[in-house]
């Protein structure tokens, strides 16, 4: 299933309109900079990037599949090898790896590592700004994408290249699955 | 057939066998988009007569279109003899309704003629190119609100659909 969905993210990556990476690199810097100028509290600029990628969430899922062959996911696994696979491909031109060990019994929660991080490149974090997740906003469009096909998640970041590890690690867990809800005709 | 390039007419006659000749109207009716909870976000008709057609009435056959698709689909789904998702089309008497859901819950529906041919291709393209290129790339544009008002969309969608070859055309065969 992986070697498929890798190349699925070949195939789509290819055919992306790409841009400049240090001009995407630096521009998220400038983002955060701000953000961090104009809130000043680093948990509220977390909240702030957090929040971003969530609506910017909610709008990629349709392009990731419009773009795509991907059709619905049967179960978690296969959610979370496509989001590795073919969605960091798509939109980050990085490929992510989910740890099989991080699995826990329900098939439930797992982790994602991303090697590379087109993000992070040249950034460095002062020590008074340890808390801050950088690469929130990736939290944030995983949550909003995945709400929009029906599972609730929570996403943190739990290892970070710029607070001394050697990959960025998220870690995913479903909370609910959620059903279509009926609307009430006024007649 | 009568040409006057040269001043001369020339006229062909065609013999018909009766049962051989059948006209038919190839047309687009109508195009619905719908969210997942019911919205209807866009809808355009065409060729179809005006009288009776209030902006109420057009509300009411939005909301049984819906109500219609949702119920279809779950019907066909659970009495399917093999999984499968979601119908890509069926077919009356008198016309033919053409669907599209995408996993999101958006449903596209085009409504021709009963003979014209599959449009899947068609409503993947309204999804691919118009709706996620002009309305969830416009920073204006808010989810879940009508895309009347998104004018990018609106008349590329109008373009694309009142130009195809299926849109209105007398097949005499």
């Amino acid at each position: 299933m992986a070697a498929n969905k890798q190349k699925e993210g070949e195939r789509v990556f290819k055919e992306q309109e790409k841009i400049n990476a240090e001009l995407f690199t630096l521009t998220y810097g400038a983002i955060v900079s701000q953000l961090i100028k104009d809130y000043e509290d680093i948990e509220e600029v977390n909240t702030q990037l957090e929040k971003m990628g969530y609506n910017i969430g909610l709008r990629l899922i349709d392009e990731f599949l419009a773009r795509s062959n991907v059709g619905r996911c049967h179960e978690f696994p296969e959610t979370a090898e496509t989001i590795a696979k073919v969605g960091f491909k798509m939109f980050l031109g990085v490929v992510g790896s989910v740890l099989p060990n991080s699995w826990n019994a329900e098939r439930t929660e797992f982790s994602l590592i991303l090697e590379e991080n087109p993000l992070v490149d040249f950034c460095e974090l002062p020590d008074n700004y340890s808390s801050l997740n950088y690469c929130n906003i990736i939290c944030g469009v995983i949550r909003g994408a995945l709400e929009m096909v029906q599972m609730r998640v929570e996403c943190r970041i739990t290892k970070s290249v710029l607070r001394g590890d050697d990959v960025t690690e998220f870690k995913i867990t479903l909370k609910e699955r959620l059903t279509d809800d009926i609307p009430m005709g006024d007649d | 057939v009568s040409t006057q390039s040269t001043g001369v007419h020339l006229y062909c006659v065609f013999r018909t066998d009766r049962s051989a000749r059948i006209r038919r109207e190839r047309m687009i009716f109508n195009f619905y988009i719908f969210s997942r909870n019911g919205t209807c976000l866009y809808y355009e008709e065409w060729n179809i007569p005006k009288e009776g057609r209030t902006p109420k009435a057009i509300q009411e056959e939005q909301k049984l279109m819906f109500g219609l698709l949702y119920s279809l689909r779950g019907f066909i789904t659970k009495t399917s003899p093999k999984p499968c998702e979601t119908f890509t089309y069926y077919k009356t008497s008198r016309y033919k309704l053409h669907y599209l859901e995408t996993p999101t819950g958006l449903k596209f529906v085009l409504n021709t003629d009963k003979d014209a041919p599959t449009m899947t291709d068609e409503l993947k393209k309204l999804h691919q190119e118009y709706y996620v290129e002009y309305a969830l790339k416009n920073p204006l544009y808010k989810l879940g609100e009508p895309l009347g008002a998104c004018e990018g969309f609106n008349s590329r969608v109008i373009n694309f659909l009142t130009s195809h070859p299926e849109f209105k055309r007398r097949v005499v065969h």
